[in-house]
This record gives C-alpha cells, sequence and structure tokens, in this order.
C-alpha cells in the first residue's frame, strides 16, 4: 500500500433512523486507494446503498449516520464535516452516478444545461469553455451529433444513452472518487456491458477510485479485484472478489454464491424421447394499435413479425431477448391477453381460441401463466387463500370441499405455510408473494404454463428457491413451459430448448447446450458475451466440473 | 412509510379531531328537534336583538327566534342536503365512471364528452344554472348540486378504473377464466373503492359550502326554514346592530368544513399510506 | 410542438358546442314562456303568439338553437328582458369588474402560496411545516363570503379604515379604486391561498423525492439552487393547472363576494338574473363564464410544456 493515497477510508460506520431507531448500517470498515475499484455487494436491505449514500451525506431523513462513525475523504472527515466542505467535494472530489436513468435526470432541464451545472459551480468556467468540454466529453463517450445532444431534453434518449450521459457528465470534473449505485439494474443485458465498460474507460483515464455498489455478485467479480459482502447492515466477508467466488467464507457469502445461476446436471431433456407439439405457433404476427386520436387513431406498432415456434409436452422452452424484441407480447397472445394480427396458434392440434363457452373454459384451465411483478399480479383485496382457490371456483364439478382440499394440497406443494391463508398479499415477501403466484398457476392443473420473467424482480437468493420450486413442479406434474427472460442465468437453470428473440422475430433456436455452447446467429453470440460467462474454473463451490457460472441480471 | 414509523402525532390528532366534529355534526343533525330548545320558527317580537341570556343561551335574531335553536335545525339542513347530494353523485357517478372505464371504446368518448362539457362549468355556475330552473327549493339543490358534482365523480372513478384494469392482478383474472363482469366486480370495483371513500369525505365539505353559499345568495334553502347560509343573508342587513347573528352561523360552517377538511385528510392518509407525507 | 398546441386547440371546440347545448337546454327547461315574461301582465290577445313568432318560439327546438348559436357567434347575445339593453355589452361591462378583482387575487395569492408551500415541504414535518399546513387548511375551511363579512366588520365597520360596499373602476379614481377592493381581493387571496399552498406543497414532495433532486444535491449545489432551479419547475406544473381551475371558477363563484361587498359585477349580474327570470342574461353570463373557463384551462395546458417538455412528446 506504500505510497498509494487512500482515497476513501470508512471506520466503524452505523447507520441509524433517527438517534435511536432500527440500524441499518452497522460497523461498517472499509477503505479505497486511489484509481482503484471496491465493490459492495448484497442483497435489497442490506444496507449497501445507505452505505453509499452516507459518504456524500445524502442520506434521506431521518436516516443519519452515527457520530462516532468516521469516513475520510483524502483526510477530510465527511460525517462532522459542515454542509459548506461537503457541498464543495460533492461533484468536484467525489462524484455520484444513480440506478433509474429514468428519473436521475431532471426532465425539465436540457441536457447541456444540466452538464455545465457542475463545471460552472466547482470550477469557475466561462461559458464557451463549458461548451467545449461538454462537447468534448460526449464525443468522447461516442453520442451522435454532441451539439444536438445538448440542446435535448432527457426524454428524448433511451435508458442507457441517459445512464452515459449522467456518466459523462459526473467524470466532467475529474472526481477523485465515483460512488456508482446500481448504475446498470435497470438496463438490458447488452447495454449493461457498454455501461460498465465506459465507466471502467473514463475512470482509470482519470484516475478515479470506484465504489460500485451491486447485487449481483457475479458481475462484480468480473470487474472489480475488491468486494464487501454485505447482509443485514453488516460487513459479512470482505476479500478477492475471485477468493470470495471459490471459497467463500461465511454462510450467508456461500449462499450468494451458491445462488449465482450454474447449468443444472443432467443436461437438457429434449432430444430423448420423441418431440410431441403441444402448443405451435404458425407466422404469428402482433401488432399494437396506435393511440386513439380525436379522428381515427395513431398509426400502430409491430411487436412481432411473423413467428414460427413450437412448444413439446412438458418441455420448458425458454424465450430470450432485450427488452422490446417482442417476447412479452408472445407469450401473452398464447394466453389471449393479446390477440394477434395474422397467423394460427393451435393447442394440441385444434386452433386456440378463448370462448366463453364449456371448451373455452377447458382451454383457460389448461393454460395459464405466472407474472413478472409479484406485487401487482395478486389483488391486494382479496385473501391468499382466495387468489389462489379462484381458478376452481369455475370448474362446476368441484364442491367447496374439495376445493378447499385442492388449495391445502397446492400450498403444500409450493411450500406456503397454512397459516398464510388468510393473510392479504402486502403482509408476504416477494418470494412468499411468487410462490402464491405459481399456486394460482397450477391449481387447475394446466398442460402448458408461460412465466413471464417470474423471478426478475426478485432478490438472488430468492430467484435460486423459485426456479428449483418451477422445475420440481415441472418434474412433478409434467407441464410444458414457455420462460420469458432476458436473464441468460436463470434461462441456463430450466430451459430445455432456448429460443432468441431480437425486434420481433426469433433469430435463432436450439437446444439449451447447443445454443450456450455453440451459438449460430451473432445477436446470440453478443448476448452470450454480454452475460459476461465467468471462466469454468470459477465454478469451484459446486464440484461438478461441467458446470458453469453465468452473472445474473436481475430486474428490469 | 418513514414518517409513520416515526408517528406524527399532529396528523393523527387531526384525524381525531376532524371524527370528533363531523361525529357531533351527524348527531346534532339526527337528534335536532330534540335538542333544540325552542322551534326554530318561533317569532317573540320582544326578544328581537337579544344578546345571549338564560332564555336565549345564544341570543336571538332580527325576528326574536331562539339562535341556538336556528343554528341546530341549520345543522340538520346542511348536514342532510351534504349527505344526499354526495349519494346522489358518487352513485350516479361510479355507475358511468365504472361503464365508460369499463366499456370503453365509443361509450367511453361520448360520456366523457359529456362529462367534459358539464366540468367545463367551474364551480357554482351549473348549481345557479339548475337553480334558476327548479327555484330556491331543498330538493332542488340536492339535485342541482348532485348534476354539478356527479362528473368529478365520473371522472374520478373511470381514471380508477383504467388504471386498476392495466394491473397485472386483473390480466390474471382473465387468464384463469372469469368473464369480463365476474373480473370487474370481483376484482375491479373493490379496489376503486379506497378512491371513492376519499372522494366521498371531500365532496361532503365542498356541498356543505356550496348549499351554505348558495343559500346566502338567496338560491338555495329559502327562508324562513333555517340553513346557516341562509341565516347570513338574512341577518347581513343587522350586521353592525347585533353581529353576532352572522359571527355565529358562519363560524359553524367553518368548524364543519375544517372538521370535514381533516377527516378528508385522515381518511386519505389511512386509505392509501403512499400518500401519506 | 405545433401539432400539440393544434390538437389540443381543437379537442376545446366540442366541449364548447356541449356547453352551449348545456345551456340552451337549461335556458328552455326554466318554466314559463319567455314571451309572455317579457310582454308581463299588459299582454294584448295576439300580441303574445307575434312576440312568440318573432322570437322564433314557435319553430322546432332544434331550429331555435341553431338560430340562437348564429347569433351567439356572431355577438348577438339578445336582450335583457328587464332592461332592454343588448346582453354582450352589459356582460363585458360587469367582467371589467369582476376580472379585475379576480386577476388581481389569484396574483397575489400564487405569490404567497406557492413559496409557502414550496418552503412547507422544504421543511417536510418540521414546525415550519406543520405551521404552514395548519394554516392553509383553516382557510381552506373558512367561506368566502363569511369571512368578507368579518373583514367588512373589523375594517369597515368597526375600525372605519375601509370602505364597506360599492366599487370606483380604476379608470375613474385609481386611490379609491384601490380602497374599494382591497378587502375583496383580501378575502380571495386567504381563501384561495389555502388550497394553492397545500397543492404546492406536495408537489414540491412528490418532486423532492426523485433522484434527479438527490443527483442536483450530489453535484454539490446549495439547497437554494437545488429547491429553486431543480425543484420548483417541475413542482409548479400541477400548481399551475390548480391556479387555472381556481381562477375560472373564482369567475363563477365571485357572485357571492360581490353580494357581500355589493360590487356590480358579473356574478351578481348572473344572480339578479336568475332572480329576475331574465333569461338572455342568465344564459348569457353562464355561456360567457363557461367560455372563459375552457379558455384559462386551454391557456394553461398550452403553457404546460414550458414547465415539462415531455408532454408534447
Amino acid at each position: 500500500m506504500a505510497g498509494i493515497e487512500t482515497v476513501l477510508s470508512v471506520e466503524n460506520l452505523s447507520v441509524r433512523m433517527g438517534q435511536t431507531g432500527l440500524t441499518v448500517v452497522d460497523r461498517l470498515d472499509f477503505a479505497l486507494p486511489a484509481g482503484e475499484m471496491l465493490a459492495l455487494v448484497g442483497e435489497s436491505g442490506s444496507g449497501k446503498t445507505m452505505a453509499a449514500r452516507s459518504v456524500l451525506g445524502l442520506l434521506p431523513p431521518p436516516f443519519m449516520a452515527t457520530p462516532e462513525s468516521r469516513i475520510r475523504f483524502r483526510g477530510t472527515d465527511l460525517v462532522s464535516a459542515p454542509p459548506e466542505t461537503l457541498r464543495q467535494i460533492r461533484g468536484a472530489g467525489i462524484g455520484m452516478v444513480f440506478q433509474e436513468p429514468m428519473v436521475s435526470l431532471n426532465p425539465a432541464m436540457t441536457i447541456g444545461r444540466q452538464m455545465a451545472e457542475g463545471l460552472a459551480l466547482h470550477r469557475k468556467l466561462g461559458k464557451a469553455e463549458i461548451r467545449d468540454m461538454s462537447l468534448a466529453m460526449l464525443e468522447r463517450i461516442r453520442i451522435q451529433d454532441p451539439a444536438r445532444c445538448l440542446a435535448a431534453f432527457p426524454h428524448e434518449f433511451s435508458g442507457g444513452m441517459r445512464q452515459r450521459i449522467m456518466l459523462a457528465s459526473v467524470m466532467l470534473l475529474k472526481p477523485a472518487l465515483l460512488i456508482a449505485d446500481e448504475p446498470t439494474t435497470a438496463l438490458d443485458t447488452l447495454i449493461q456491458r457498454d455501461v460498465l465498460d465506459l465507466m471502467v474507460e473514463l475512470t482509470q483515464e482519470n484516475n478515479t477510485a470506484v465504489l460500485l455498489i451491486s447485487h449481483d455478485l457475479g458481475m462484480v467479480s468480473h470487474y472489480v479485484r475488491n468486494v464487501v459482502v454485505m447482509h443485514k447492515g453488516r460487513a459479512v466477508e470482505h476479500g478477492d472478489s475471485r477468493e470470495v467466488l471459490h471459497a467463500p467464507k461465511h454462510d450467508y457469502t456461500r449462499r450468494l454464491v451458491d445462488a449465482l445461476p450454474r447449468r443444472s446436471a443432467g443436461g437438457s431433456r429434449s432430444g430423448g424421447a420423441p418431440a410431441e407439439p403441444l402448443i405451435e405457433l404458425k407466422d404469428v404476427v402482433i401488432d399494437y394499435p396506435g393511440r386513439a386520436r380525436l379522428f381515427g387513431r395513431a398509426e400502430g406498432k409491430r411487436a412481432v413479425h411473423g413467428v414460427d415456434l413450437a412448444i413439446n409436452r412438458g418441455e420448458t422452452l425458454a424465450l430470450v431477448g432485450a427488452s422490446g424484441s417482442g417476447k412479452t407480447t408472445l407469450g401473452r397472445a398464447i394466453v389471449g391477453l393479446v390477440t394477434p394480427s395474422s397467423g394460427t396458434m393451435a393447442f394440441r392440434g385444434a386452433p386456440l381460441a378463448y370462448r366463453s363457452d364449456a371448451g373455452g373454459r377447458a382451454l383457460r384451465q389448461a393454460i395459464q401463466i405466472v407474472f413478472q411483478d409479484p406485487y401487482s399480479s395478486l389483488d391486494p383485496r382479496q385473501r391468499i387463500a382466495g387468489i389462489v382457490g379462484e381458478p376452481l371456483k369455475l370448474d362446476p364439478a368441484l364442491d367447496r370441499a374439495q376445493r378447499q382440499a385442492r388449495v391445502e394440497e397446492v400450498f403444500a406443494e409450493v411450500g406456503l405455510a397454512p397459516e398464510l391463508a388468510d393473510r392479504f398479499p402486502h403482509q408476504l415477501s416477494g418470494g412468499q408473494r411468487q410462490r402464491v403466484a405459481i399456486a394460482r398457476a397450477i391449481v387447475s392443473r394446466p398442460a402448458f404454463v408461460v412465466a413471464d420473467e417470474p423471478v426478475s424482480a426478485l432478490d438472488m437468493t430468492v430467484q435460486k428457491q423459485i426456479l428449483k420450486l418451477f422445475r420440481d413442479l415441472q418434474a412433478r406434474y409434467g407441464f410444458a413451459c414457455l420462460f420469458v427472460s432476458h436473464d441468460l442465468g436463470a434461462v441456463e437453470q430450466v430451459a430445455d430448448r432456448v429460443a432468441v428473440m431480437e425486434n420481433g422475430r426469433i433469430v435463432e433456436t436450439g437446444t439449451r447446450d447447443d445454443v450456450f455452447d455453440r451459438p449460430e446467429h451473432p445477436y446470440t453470440r453478443r448476448l452470450l458475451d454480454a452475460a459476461m460467462l465467468l471462466d469454468r474454473t470459477f465454478a469451484g463451490a459446486d464440484g461438478a466440473g461441467g458446470s458453469r457460472l453465468l452473472s445474473g441480471t436481475a430486474g428490469s | 412509510m418513514i414518517a409513520r414509523a416515526f408517528g406524527l402525532p399532529a396528523l393523527r390528532f387531526n384525524g381525531l379531531i376532524g371524527v370528533l366534529v363531523v361525529g357531533l355534526l351527524l348527531l346534532v343533525a339526527v337528534f335536532g328537534p330534540w335538542l333544540a330548545p325552542y322551534d326554530p320558527l318561533k317569532l317573540d317580537l320582544m326578544a328581537r336583538f337579544q344578546g345571549p341570556s338564560a332564555a336565549h343561551l345564544l341570543g336571538a335574531d332580527e325576528f326574536g327566534r331562539d339562535l341556538l335553536s336556528r343554528l341546530i335545525h341549520g345543522a340538520r339542513t346542511s348536514a342532510w342536503i351534504a349527505f344526499a347530494t354526495v349519494v346522489f353523485a358518487i352513485v350516479f357517478g361510479t355507475v358511468l365512471g365504472v361503464l365508460a372505464g369499463f366499456l370503453r371504446g365509443w361509450t367511453d368518448r361520448i360520456l366523457m364528452m359529456v362529462n367534459d362539457a358539464l366540468l367545463a362549468f367551474p364551480g357554482l355556475l351549473l348549481a345557479l344554472g339548475f337553480m334558476a330552473v327548479f327555484g330556491a327549493s331543498r330538493n332542488g339543490i340536492i339535485v342541482a348540486l348532485g348534476i354539478a358534482y356527479m362528473p368529478v365523480a365520473v371522472r374520478v372513478v373511470r381514471g380508477t378504473v383504467l388504471s386498476i384494469r392495466e394491473r397485472e392482478f386483473v390480466e390474471a383474472s382473465r387468464v384463469i377464466g372469469n368473464s369480463g363482469v365476474v373480473t370487474m366486480l370481483r376484482h375491479v370495483l373493490p379496489n376503486c373503492l379506497a378512491p371513492i371513500m376519499v372522494l366521498a369525505t371531500t365532496m361532503f365539505g365542498w356541498v356543505v359550502l356550496s348549499e351554505s353559499a348558495l343559500s346566502f345568495l338567496g338560491l338555495g334553502v329559502p327562508p324562513p326554514a333555517p340553513s346557516w347560509g341562509n341565516m347570513l343573508s338574512t341577518g347581513r342587513p343587522y350586521i353592525n346592530q347585533a353581529p353576532y347573528i352572522i359571527i355565529l352561523p358562519g363560524l359553524c360552517i367553518s368548524i364543519t368544513l375544517l372538521g370535514v377538511n381533516l377527516l378528508g385528510d385522515a381518511v386519505r392518509d389511512w386509505l392509501d399510506p403512499k400518500m401519506q407525507d | 410542438m405545433v401539432r400539440f398546441l393544434l390538437t389540443r386547440i381543437a379537442t376545446a371546440i366540442p366541449t364548447l358546442f356541449l356547453v352551449s347545448v348545456t345551456v340552451f337546454a337549461l335556458m328552455r327547461a326554466i318554466p314559463g314562456d319567455p314571451a309572455a315574461l317579457m310582454l308581463g301582465d299588459l299582454a294584448q290577445p295576439g300580441q303574445l303568439e307575434a312576440l312568440r313568432a318573432e322570437m322564433g318560439l314557435d319553430q322546432p327546438i332544434i331550429v331555435q338553437y341553431l338560430y340562437w348559436l348564429g347569433d351567439v357567434l356572431s355577438g348577438d347575445f339578445g336582450r335583457s328582458i328587464a332592461t332592454r339593453q343588448p346582453v354582450l355589452p352589459l356582460m363585458l361591462d360587469r367582467f371589467s369588474v369582476s376580472a379585475t378583482i379576480v386577476l388581481v387575487a389569484v396574483f397575489f395569492a400564487t405569490l404567497i402560496a406557492v413559496p409557502a408551500g414550496m418552503f412547507a415541504a422544504w421543511r417536510q414535518n418540521r414546525a415550519g411545516d406543520i405551521a404552514v399546513i395548519a394554516t392553509s387548511t383553516l382557510l381552506l375551511s373558512i367561506p368566502s363570503f363569511w369571512l368578507g363579512l368579518m373583514l367588512l366588520l373589523i375594517f369597515g365597520l368597526q375600525l372605519g379604515w375601509l370602505p364597506v360596499v360599492g366599487y370606483v373602476p380604476f379608470s375613474r379614481d385609481f386611490g379609491s379604486a384601490l380602497l374599494y377592493i382591497i378587502l375583496p381581493v383580501v378575502t380571495l387571496v386567504l381563501v384561495e391561498s389555502g388550497s394553492i399552498t397545500r397543492m404546492a406543497r406536495a408537489s414540491t414532495i412528490e418532486v423532492a423525492r426523485l433522484e434527479y433532486i438527490t443527483h442536483a444535491r450530489a453535484k454539490g449545489l446549495s439547497e437554494a439552487t437545488v429547491m429553486w432551479r431543480h425543484a420548483f419547475k417541475n413542482a409548479f406544473a400541477p400548481t399551475l393547472t390548480l391556479i387555472g381551475l381556481v381562477l375560472g371558477s373564482l369567475l363563477a363563484n365571485i357572485a357571492v363576494i360581490e353580494t357581500v361587498f355589493t360590487i356590480p359585477g358579473l356574478g351578481r349580474l348572473l344572480v339578479d338574473g336568475i332572480y329576475a327570470r331574465d333569461y338572455p342574461v342568465v344564459q348569457g353570463c353562464m355561456l360567457f363564464t363557461a367560455f372563459l373557463y375552457v379558455v384559462v384551462n386551454l391557456l394553461v395546458d398550452l403553457l404546460y410544456p414550458l414547465l415539462d417538455p415531455r408532454v408534447t412528446a
């Protein structure tokens, strides 16, 4: 360490709600040398964001750092510093990049004015100089037409572009430390990689140290050497990211490493039994109507362009693609939430049509869906038992006692405690809610389930449990599944076959091992590349030589 | 959430005051005839402009009528009119709003066009127009204010229906196989109740205020029947001579509105923790 | 942008059309024959029929509406039954009185209420905030006509500082005009600033939660700059909409204030018209007020993109 200045040292940092309330960060210690990167890794509620915000004194009230905490930035203690000193350090000495690109730029101010603000405040430069510097920076991050960009408002850019612009505006001041709070969690896999690469490039050019906050141990280990794993406010493990991955010492870290997606043993199930198509889509086209105007309507948008797809009995087909690729729309069309403009869909050889007669009802029971967001997919005013049992009410053959027996049975199968039956959804955790959603989908013993990003709203360790549950249920009931996801890690765990979708078209279909190991289409290759497959040797904890670790990319 | 954990005693205290004031108003309204010491219409020329005394606790007005009795009967008038109007506006508004939000398409467009036209009459204007048709009368006010406030309810209910039907649990209900009507009744409508209750509470305050304004203008409750608004109007010439004749009815209106406003804030916070600030 | 403006203006046209239908239908629903009302008790036999024919009352109702609409569009609102004066000049004359009071009041109410609301939001849940909310909730609960009467009682009658009733146009005598409008304006400012303050506070709190405010703080900007440059513009947008609504509804509710202070304004003209069953005046006032309200809201919507550039997208 000799010779290298320590930019940030955090000692005994505790963050509490008010003077005596709940402790969200508990005696945290770490140091960050100049120009280096350090990651705080943890799941929601671990206190990682609170720890990062306390560095800049930006804790949301009533949270505050205790007076015993020490946060030294180049020797200055930030906990006891007067507001004026803090303001001089913010932006100039320590820059910060936020998670949600949609809400972290002011929608009512042009990009140019927002970029100029920091320079005008801390460097006291003239307008022309600021403009030149901003233009040069935008050019540096490869924005087309930088002059137009300066005059534009944030809503004119995509999430990835906004995140690059925010990074650029922060790095304009060449701070000694950059705090990046989940900077890519809200972005698509491909774009995540671009933004992270750009962040590393820019900070290395300026010898800026980086404090990266992330929930994603896989991604972090790819970029950062030094990690602090946090759990319930405490640092449970601290060290070299490869060592943490290889040989986690703490129990929680082990669980976190275990939760990293890896390919299920036994390989792909398809290829054995003769394929028997359950669902067949032919040349399906789906358009979204434009907004209704006073006269007529605006031009619509084509989400799916002529897709052919077959899903066999009992198999899991993963539909993979970036947001806006049309994968979710296709899944919704199969369950009848969207009507295709043309093409045919067949179920067990008969046309897939949801009518309101007995045949249509039987179809409804045979085809189910699990939605992405367990917070909005359950009716907040219904009790859990009511939610799970509702599909059974439509089956006239069942009486009340039979329905209740079946609900209890399903509760046990999805691992829900019986006492949760009388609760309301808001009283349950995210993982429990998703179990409820799965229970509702399988209670009528469907032959086919669409799972629309079923784990991407959940914490990593919970994701792992839910994916395992899904596989177990599938083994028991033998339902086929369309697993819609942008998360290659999750896909690798559950899929038998994989279809890759780009801009409304399916560009590649094949068995899981073929697609992951021998991708043919360049887009598939880019996706896999961006998913930052970790080296095989990283998976030491797993033991099985054939398994591999992938970085998950939860949340979107 | 943070505010709740930290406890804002002031907010809870406010809600309590709101409940007390509105509860008192309703009690006085229901039991008014037994509480009032005199017939509110009984003239007593000997007692004209008499200040507060043992015989007339709050004094007597320009015709010697007992002010306390008139205020109690005024509460009855205000509460009844406000209650009936809110029920009228909310029931019809909910039915139309649900229809518009549920059927969408042309039904929605036509309903909303008419609704927007009614909303284009600001404040009391539409009610004044209806009072011109009905003439000053109790039931006239209920219908006039009911029609005037109904478009607000239509708009709120329709907006809520539209936002709830976008939620995934409504789609889940369709995938299960529930019909549109079952989905509406079992999943959409119950989730609209919270905003409707908040609106109903707020609207109660609007109606109390509007009724007293109409009565003050002479286009509401016709004298000699007592209402707080027409007491202000008939007492106005004697403002200098006997100020309490107009101070007291106004105070009653203000306290009622304060109670309703506090109750409205409390109901909103209680039903929607996210809106708590 | 141009497209946004034109679309927004175009949507006001069907609304205005339906407003005119509503007003026409309401006036026709008033019991009594307008022609008989006009003639009073002195009608000779045959005179009534002649007048009905002259007024077009013997035509089918749709034809009557179209004639009336045509007249209104060309600026002819008919003549008052009571005074035989043309309605339009009468309304414009009275409107100038009401508009002065309303505009001055809303201007001052905004000037006081918006900073007060932002201050309260900034000091959220602390003493200053609680004081502001308490005051604005109290003001919100006082009926304007009673507050007006109380101010009149105290400052006009008891203290004798200000004139009690009446109105002097600014064009005639600026000084005394000012004295005459102080009480009505103060009444309206007090009553209306309650709701505006609460709205400004709520929307500022909403905005202050967003990440770009934290981002602005993370740049090292001072609290004042953060509030003014980043929070104000975004928080003011919903408040502006409310101010438009307040402005419009005051044009109708001004009748009660004009009654308290005996001011010859548009509201009073309408109410007196209702008393006298002077239906051309009532019709004219209702249509004119609703028209103004639609226009005010339209203007607010057209200003909106200045505060939030996203709406034109």
